[in-house]
This record gives structure tokens, sequence and C-alpha cells, in this order.
């Protein structure tokens, strides 16, 4: 495996931990909607997304 | 509420469906066509995570504490993170050693040891037990919601014989069996079982995405709504922040344990490494299905908050079960189409899981439980016996109807006491303790076997303790006493706050203490003990997986071994087909190769039937089995280190040797490219010789014809007789320039020309040849100018070589002017870096495919009626580029042409000889 | 009546040679300077032999040669090829084209003389 794609994975592995845990998360825990969410939910979702894209991102790139 | 019978009979279709699917992979699979080699099916099975607790428990937990449902599956997300890492180094380790169970994987790591095989596999069972329960529950649960009328009670108490869910526990075990146990073949994968468990996983997504968009667009006006009419509700207010119950204090670390309990069980789960690392088929899909599979739990995620908000909201409080809302919200609104749907979707999540959970543990308990204990006995150490594999069948069988019947047994007991979502927790936490044996023994050498011993043991007692216990008394069987008092009342030996630890909900306490308790124990006393050779030997096969292709894996075993022997015990446990195979297919070089002239196998070959008997009845078994077998030397630590070292060594050979045959090819190319040089320049010296030839003969021929016709006609007029001797006069002139210009050129290329450099004037050289070519301009009536801006222009370089250089190109020029009109500039441009020396014409011009060929020799333009020899330009070009100058031409057809050389001011000190003017013989680096 | 011979060579002073020893042996003869003049001339003229010299500008010898046994109605066209180059493979390329015959310059004048007139039918 080329060290960059380590080195990222490991990033982003550290940033979602930080993300999907305290005190970051308890920047959503406020009772506002956003388009029709819940701040909480649609911050996690969002999150999640996030993460799951720039994995992907990571993943699918470089691949003929 | 629907019939029994169609639901039943539902379920019982769908059932049968999902075998056709995985009947039509397992032939497609043996036509060499499989239909799960896809990532996009790896992801799909591997979604095997959500089950039926995922499916209608997540809405039943959203319902009571909202947003917490969340972390068992951000947890699998982290995971998938690293897993490229972490989840690829797991299935290359499997796939290079043969393992197929969780179990397996962490006692081979230290030393395949039984002892730990049997532990692990216990863990697993104890823990596994109530996550099948839950599976069943739910369908039961499910079952009975669908064929009652609301008003009824669903509870009506039954003896166990007329429990339908007995029925389907036992349809489950027969229906597994089938899939998972037809093969007498057992170390292959389950190709079929692995279409329909991606199939499922794809019928549990469309039918929860069903009901949530139901539930959402058909019973409310879309999420905005259901949250809106939420939000105005105080009490549902408080399920959409973090703090829904009293437990502020500690709310930040039960959430972070929940995420890492869920991203360690997702490791290490039972089914989760069947599917993930065993039956994978190409360890590149996982670059796909790290992505892909947290996709897939966003998806059926997307509906749990508002379908439970929604339940809430539409039944209030009249006590319908939040675990079923998927099932009750289109059953009261009379979708029952839906609802049968959605109850096969039910049905798949939680089928899905019992088929691989039955099948991976089934796996375990055969060869890590029961194998150790037969091979204890004299029957199975004796060399003798028959094919085994019909009894290991039996076994795994045997095993599946087992752990369902305790999955029931569990139900029956306990099942009603708790939520679904508790009962999976208990059965996370359990897994969770193999987290540091398994991740520790593949990135830590140090770990040894007492160690994973001590933690296991730990962890596992502190989970019992502190976990199983209390919910089973919790469930009534057992008084509640000791959870609420402490055992004897010792208060601070209380399960859920031990040593006081109070504050933390009860599952994060659990967590806390076991794996305190579990990492503690493995670290501290693998530090403190040695491990043994074979400990070691594995570690470092594990750990360095990725360091070794498989020709270079060092061979940890030394001893004596009769082939037969091997064979025999090979076809025991493998069939004789696969030991037939074994045997034949023997890779290596011979000297390395096994001795069949005397019937002793080697070290590599032992390990093969080692490494594949452990795909049938796990390493440790296998151990204990090729260990009776043939004569083993015991393995020191030195010896392993002497392996080692000798693998290594073996490798840099290895490496030296590609290095040398790289090198060797590289020469041989070399060589040939040289050949090929060789070989055309030697149809050049051809092509050089067949033209001198031809010039020589030319003239000579002439010369010939003419005398013998003046020899053999004595009555020749006299002026005829001029005529004649004249043109002999004229070609012999022109016979020895050539021959003069052809050994000059030889010097030349050679590099054996004489060169005398002088300071000298160039515009004064440019006289001297123009003086001495003037007179056959006159002749030609053509004009012949020189244009310089300076008087003087000095340079170092040989003067008879540079007057060479300009007769040749005046001659040049004079041959192609016209008759009349003709006319020559000579152009001298003096700048920084040198002079530039130009000879135009105005005679026809040279077409610009022929202008690079003219340099050429004996290259002559096809035009020209007066013929010269055909070397006047490549000569006059290597004088040129002797002293470090280039001679070019320019010309436009019908133009005229510019014959053009630039000579460097340091051409003198450039040119490889001293400027001294000392007359010297020397090299001609330029050409050769 | 005289046979007609047609000297086809790029190099002036062989073509003089040539001209005088032809005309010496009684032939009538016509001079080409090069490949094109010389195929545009066999098919004008009809010469009974061709003195063709293989290196020329313009069509060489070879094309000629195998422009005139192409063409059916010069079929008459006797072709005695020249060449300086005197290569094995220069000969054999001559015959096959369909050259009636090949000498190799410098050639001694009685026996190109003997040739020609054997090819010519010992008749001038």
């Amino acid at each position: 495996m080329k060290k960059t794609l380590l080195h990222r994975l490991v990033a982003l592995f550290c940033l979602g931990w930080l993300l999907l845990s305290f005190p970051l998360l308890a920047l959503w825990d406020h009772p506002v909607r956003v388009f029709g969410w819940p701040l909480l939910p649609a911050g996690l979702f969002t999150i999640w997304l996030v993460l799951i894209a720039a994995l992907a991102w990571f993943m699918e790139r470089g691949e003929g | 509420m629907l019939s029994a019978p169609l639901v039943i009979f539902t379920a019982f279709a769908y059932l049968v469906l999902l075998f056709a699917i995985a009947w039509y992979a397992d032939q497609r699979a043996a036509a060499g066509r499989s239909i799960i080699a896809s990532p996009w099916v790896y992801a799909l099975s591997i979604a095997v995570y959500a089950t039926a607790w995922t499916y209608f428990g997540s809405v039943g937990r959203a319902a009571v504490d909202g947003i917490w449902f969340l972390p068992i599956y951000l947890g699998p997300t982290l995971a998938m993170i690293l897993g490229w890492v972490v989840v690829r180094k797991m299935i290359r380790i499997a796939r290079t050693y043969r393992i197929t169970s969780v179990a397996d994987f962490i006692a081979s790591r230290y030393g395949k040891s039984p002892l730990i095989a049997g532990l692990v596999t216990l863990i697993t069972v104890v823990g596994i037990v109530p996550y099948i329960a839950l599976q069943l529950k739910a369908i039961s649960s499910g079952y009975a919601i669908m064929t009652t009328s609301p008003g009824e009670s669903s509870l009506v108490e039954v003896s166990w014989w007329q429990d339908s869910t007995l029925y389907l526990a036992l349809a489950l075990a027969g229906f597994i069996m089938l899939f998972g146990t037809r093969h007498l073949d057992m170390t292959e994968r389950h190709e079929g079982m692995v279409a329909a468990i991606a199939f499922e996983s794809l019928i549990k997504l469309v039918a929860f995405l069903a009901v949530g968009l139901f539930v959402v667009y058909g019973l409310f006006n879309g999420i905005g709504d259901v949250y809106a009419q939420a939000m105005a509700d105080a009490e549902l207010a408080k399920l959409l922040r973090f703090d829904t119950g009293g437990h502020a204090d500690y709310i930040f670390s039960q959430w972070f344990a929940l995420i890492l309990l869920a991203m360690l069980a997702f490791l290490f789960l039972p089914r989760q490494f069947q599917i993930m690392v065993v039956e994978n088929v190409d360890e590149r899909h996982l670059k796909r299905a790290v992505w892909v599979f947290p996709v897939y739990l966003l998806l059926i995620n997307l509906f749990v908050l508002p379908i439970a908000l929604a339940g809430l909201l539409f039944f209030g409080d009249n006590g319908a079960n939040p675990d079923l809302f998927v099932l009750s919200l289109p059953l009261v609104t009379g979708q029952e189409a839906l609802a049968l749907f959605v109850f096969i979707g039910g049905l798949s999540a939680a089928t899905g899981m019992v088929i691989v959970e039955a099948i991976a543990v089934s796996t375990m308990v055969c060869n890590d439980l029961v194998m150790p204990l037969l091979l204890r006995t004299r029957r199975f150490r004796g060399r003798q016996g028959g094919d085994l594999t019909r009894l290991l069948l039996m076994i795994r069988r045997l095993a599946i109807v087992i752990l369902l019947l305790l999955g029931y047994l569990y139900f029956y007991l306990a099942g009603e006491a708790y939520a679904l979502v508790s009962i999976g927790l208990i059965s996370f936490a359990a897994v969770a303790q193999f987290a540091p044996a398994a991740l520790g023994g593949m990135y830590w050498k140090g770990g040894t076997r007492a160690g994973v011993l001590a933690g296991l043991c730990a962890g596992f007692a502190f989970w019992i303790y502190t976990l199983m216990l209390p919910s089973i008394a919790k469930s009534g069987w057992m008084s509640t006493d000791f959870v609420d008092l402490g055992p004897f009342g010792l208060a601070w030996l209380k399960p859920e706050q031990f040593l006081g630890l109070s504050g933390l909900d009860n599952l994060t306490h659990s967590l806390f203490w076991s794996l305190f308790a579990n990492i503690g124990a493995f670290v501290g006393v693998s530090l403190w003990t040695r491990p043994a050779a074979r400990e070691a030997s594995q570690a470092l096969l594990f750990v360095d997986v990725y360091n070794r292709s498989h020709d270079h894996q060092p061979v940890f075993w030394q001893g004596r071994a009769r082939i037969e022997d091997l064979k025999l015990l090979a076809t025991r446990f493998l069939g004789p087909k696969r030991a037939e195979q074994l045997f034949e297919a023997r890779p290596g070089p011979p000297g390395q190769g096994a001795r069949p002239d005397r019937g002793y196998a080697d070290a590599r070959l032992v390990q093969r039937v080692e490494t594949q008997l452990a795909g049938a009845i796990g390493s440790a078994s296998a151990r204990v089995m090729v260990a009776s077998a043939v004569e083993e030397e015991d393995l020191g630590l030195e010896d392993v280190m002497r392996i080692l070292d000798e693998a290594s060594q073996l490798r840099v050979h290895s490496r030296a040797l590609e290095d040398k045959s790289r090198s060797l090819e590289q020469a041989t190319r070399e060589l040939r490219a040289a050949n090929e040089e060789l070989k055309s320049l030697d149809r050049l010296k051809d092509d050089f010789m067949s033209s001198v030839t031809h010039e020589l003969r030319t003239p000579l021929t002439s010369i010939r014809a003419l005398t013998e016709m003046m020899l053999d006609d004595e009555d020749m007029p006299n002026e005829q007789r001029q005529e004649f001797l004249a043109i002999i006069v004229t070609e012999t002139e022109r016979l020895s320039r050539l021959v003069g210009q052809v050994l000059d050129m030889a010097r030349i290329e050679a590099g054996h020309a004489d060169w005398h450099s002088t300071e000298l004037d160039l515009t004064e050289v440019v006289g001297q040849a123009v003086n001495s070519i003037r007179g056959r301009f006159e002749e030609k009536n053509a004009r012949l100018e020189v244009h310089t801006e300076r008087p003087s222009l000095p340079i170092l370089a040989d003067r008879d070589r540079l007057v060479q250089v300009m007769l040749n190109l005046l001659s040049n020029a004079l041959k192609f002017i016209p008759e009349d009109g003709g006319r020559v500039d000579v152009q001298m441009t003096d700048s920084e870096r040198g002079i530039t020396v130009t000879v135009a014409d105005n005679g026809p011009g040279i077409a610009p495919e022929e202008q690079p060929r003219i340099f050429e020799k004996f290259h002559q333009l096809d035009e020209g009626r007066q013929r010269g020899s055909g070397l006047g330009l490549p000569i006059s070009r290597q004088i040129v580029e002797h002293f470090g100058g280039r001679m070019w031409v320019e010309s436009t057809p019908g133009e005229g042409a510019r014959f053009s050389f630039f000579l460097p001011r340091t051409s003198g000190a450039s040119a490889p000889e001293p400027p001294s003017g000392r007359p010297a013989r020397e090299r001609n680096e330029h050409h050769g | 009546m005289g046979s007609k011979i047609l000297i086809a060579d790029d190099e002036p002073n062989i073509v003089i040679s040539l001209e005088y020893l032809m005309r010496r042996e009684g032939y009538e003869v016509e001079v080409a300077r090069d490949g094109d003049e010389a195929l545009s001339m066999i098919q004008r003229d009809r010469p009974d032999l061709v003195l063709l010299d293989a290196m020329m500008p313009g069509k060489s010898g070879f094309e000629v040669c195998q422009a005139v046994r192409d063409d059916d109605r010069l079929a008459g066209t006797q072709i005695l090829m020249l060449t300086a180059k005197g290569r094995e493979t220069d000969v054999a390329k001559g015959k096959a084209l369909g050259a009636d015959a090949y000498i190799i310059k410098p050639f001694s004048t009685r026996e190109l003389a003997e040739k020609v007139r054997s090819m010519l039918g010992n008749e001038p």
C-alpha cells in the first residue's frame, strides 16, 4: 500500500473520531431546525455522509 | 390482521427463494463463473451486520433514547475507514494460513494453542446465544403482531411444544445445514450462502426504505412534518437532544463507549469475520466495500428516527411496542401488503444473521471445541482410520441444531424481559473481548499465549459478572439482591458499580472494566512471560504477513516425515481427491522439493499439509495431528531465529538472483542493439564502397574507351584525337581529386587528419578562396561578391581546411547557378559567440525533403548535370564540426540555396588539441 | 539499312566515347541524357538496341528497362545495360528486369562492339 493512502486513511479516521465525539458533537445539540431537520440528527448524518464521501474519494481515486 | 397461513406461506416461499438463489450461485461457482465476485455483492453481504436488531430494535431504541441508536452504526463506519488497513491484513493472514474462524485466528497467532481456540469459542457461544435469541424473538413478535387483531393480546401463554418459535428455530437449523454444510469440501467458501445473504441485505434495505417512505409521506407530510410535530411535543423534543435520561454527567463517555464497542464488535463478530474475511473472494473488493457498506448503513438508518417519532405521535401512550412500529404502523392503517413485505424484510435481517452466525460458530465449535477433545482419544490419534470428512460434517450439523436450540431456550427463558437493543449490546460486549488479542496479535510481536489467556479470562469474567449476571437477575431468574446490594452485602463489589464506580450506565461500566482487565492482563502477562518458539514464529508470520511473498515464507518445522504418513493424514481429513491434488502439485525448485525417492517430505511439504488441514479442522487441531503423524524435533527460540535468518538470506539471494537476471537481460538487449548497429554500419560501409566504386569507374570508363579507340584507329583526325586527349586529362584530374577526397574523408573520420590551427583572419581566408575560384566564375559570366561587416574577423582554425570548405561551397554554387545571370553572394556576419559565413546562389534551389540528405556521402541531386564526387559537402561539414561549429542549408525551390556555417569564436580552444598551433596528430572526438 | 542505337547515359564524356564508337561501327546513333528522355525516345524512335546506363537522374536504367519490357509494342527493342557498380545484385537485377545483356564499366571497346554486333545479328 502506498504510504500516502495509509496516512490519509489514518488522518480521516482521527478526524471522524473527533467529529463524532465530544466536545465537537455538543455543537449540534440545540433545539433548532434546518431544512425541516432538527439540528442534531441533521449534523450527525451530515458528518457521516462527509466521512463516507471522503473515504470513497480516497479509495476510488487512482483506480484504472 | 393477516391470516396465519398466508404469513407462514409467504415466509416459507421466501426461504425457498433464498435457497434457489444459493443453489444457483453454487452452480455458477462450480462452473467457474462466480456471481459473488464483485465488490458490490461483497459490500451487500457485509451488511449482514444489520440484523433484526437494527431492523426492529433501532426504532425501539430511538423511541426511548432518541439519537442514541446511531453509535452502533457510526462505529463500523469508523472501522471501515481503516478497513483497507486492518481488514485487509486480516484477510491476507487468513488466506495465507487457511484460517476459517475468529477463534482459529487468535489461536493460530499464539502458537496454535488449542486452549485459546477453545476459550474463544466458549466466549463466542455464550455471547452469541442471546443474540440468536434476539433474532428469534424479533420474528416471533413480528409474526404475532401480524396475525393477531389489534385488540387481542399477543402474549398468550403457551407450552413450549406449542410455541411456533421452536419450530421456526428448527426450520432455520435445517435450512442452515442445507446452506452451510452441504459441501464435503469444507475449506471452500460458501458462495451460495454469500449470494443469498447479499440478496437478503437488498430486501431488508428496500423494505425498510419502503416503510419509511410510507410513514413519512403516507401518514405525515414529509420528514419536516414529522420533526415539526415532534419538536412541538415537549416529551418528544427531548429525543432530539443528547441528554434523554438523567445521566448528564457521563453521556459523553457512554457515547464514546458505544462507538468503540460497535467498532470492535463489527470486526470480531463471528459472522462479520466469516463474511468479511473468510468468504472474501478478492482482496481488492474491499477497496470499494469499505465505503459502500457505510452508505448502506446510512440509508437503512435514515428513517429510523422519523418512524420512531411518527409511531409515538400516532399511537400516543396506548402502549404499542416501539420495537414493532415498522409493522404496526402499516397494519393499523390497513396497508397489509406493505406490512407483509416489511415482515419479509425483518425475516431477511433475522435469517441472514442466524445463517451466517450459525455457520461460523458451528465451524468454531467443531474445529476448536470438539475436535481437540476427539483428538485426545486413542482412536483418532492413531494413524489408521478412514475418511473423517463425513464425521466433521456431522459435528457441524449437530452444532448448528444445538446452537439454535440454545438460542430458543434463552428466548424462552429470558426473552421477554429485555428490549432487543439491550440483548444485542450484551453480545457485542462479549465479542469485544477478542479485540486486544486479535489486534494486538496483528501488530505487536510481543503478545504471548499466556498473556492472551489471562486477558481473555479476565475480560470474560468481568463481562459475566458486570453484565451477564445482572441481566439474568433482572430477567427474574435469580435474586437481584447481589446487584442492588452487592454479593454478600459487600457494596464495593456491586456488579454495576464495581469498586464504587458509579454514574456510568451498566454497559459502559461493564465495557470499561472488562476491557481494562483484558488489556491490562494481556499486556502485563505478555511482557512478563517469554514466548515459546512456536508463538514467536507465528508472531513473525502474522505481523509481517505483507513482507513475504508466499515462496519465501520461512518454514518453522524440523524433523522427519514420511510422505506415506502425511498422505494418509491428509486423506483422512480432506478426502482422497484433495489429498491427491495436494501431493501432486508441488511447486518450488527441485532442490527444495520433497525427496520422493527416499519417501521423506521436506519441511515445506509438511507445512503445506498442515496449512491445508488447518482449513478443515482448525490450526490448533491440525498442529496436533501433524505432530502425531511425523517425527518432529522440538523447535527452540534459537531455531526460530535461525530459520528466520535463513529465510531472509534466501530472500536476499533470490532478490540478488532477480537483479542479476535483470542485468543479464539488460546486457543481452544492449548486445542485440550493438549488433543491430554494427549490421547497419556494415550496410553503410557496403553502400559507401559501392558508391566509391561507381565514382571511380565512371571516369575510368571514358579514359579506357577513348584510349582504346585512339589506339585502334590510327587514322583518327588530329582534332578528334586532341579533343579525346583533353577529355582524358579532365577525367584523370577528376579521378585524382576523388582519390584525394576519399582519403581525406577517411582520415577525418578515423581521427587521423592533420590539423594546423593558427590565429587567422576569416575575411582573408574567404578572400583567398574567392580569388582562386574567381576565374571559373568569370568563364561562366557569373557574379561573385563578398560582403562583410568588419575588415578583420580573427579566429583560431586551420587555414587550409577553411579554404577547402569555402572552395567546396563556392564550386558547389557554381555548378548550380544558371548559365546566364548567375550570381553568388558570400556574407560574413559576426556575433558575440562566433562568425557565420553564408554562400547564397540563385540556382534552382533544393527541395525540402532533399535538404537533410545533401550532407550524406555520395548523395547527388537528381537535377545536377555537372557532377562532383558527392564528398565535398560531407567533408566540409566534418571540418566545420571539428572546430565546434555547424553547417546547414536553407532553400526555397526556385529561389536558390543558402549554405551557411557557423564557427564559434573559441573554436580553436574547444578543438581537442592545445591552441599552440603545433601540428599534432590527434583523435577526433566529434566523429567516428 | 543500318540499325538504330540509343545511347542513354548522364556522363557526357562516356556519351562522347560511346557515340564515337557506335558511329564508327556504322550504326545510326541517338543520345538521351536521362531516364525520362530515354524512355520517350525509345517509344518515339523505336531503336533496335539501347545502351542503357543503370544509374541516371530521373528514371534509373532499371526503371526504364522495366517500362520497356512492360510495353508489348516495344518487344523488339534489345537492351544492353551498362553499370559502374558491378555488384552481383545489380547484374541479377538487370537480368531479372529483362535486360538482354549486361556490361560492366569500364568496358573494352572491342568487346562492346562485338556484343552489339552479335545482338544485332552481325549486321551493322
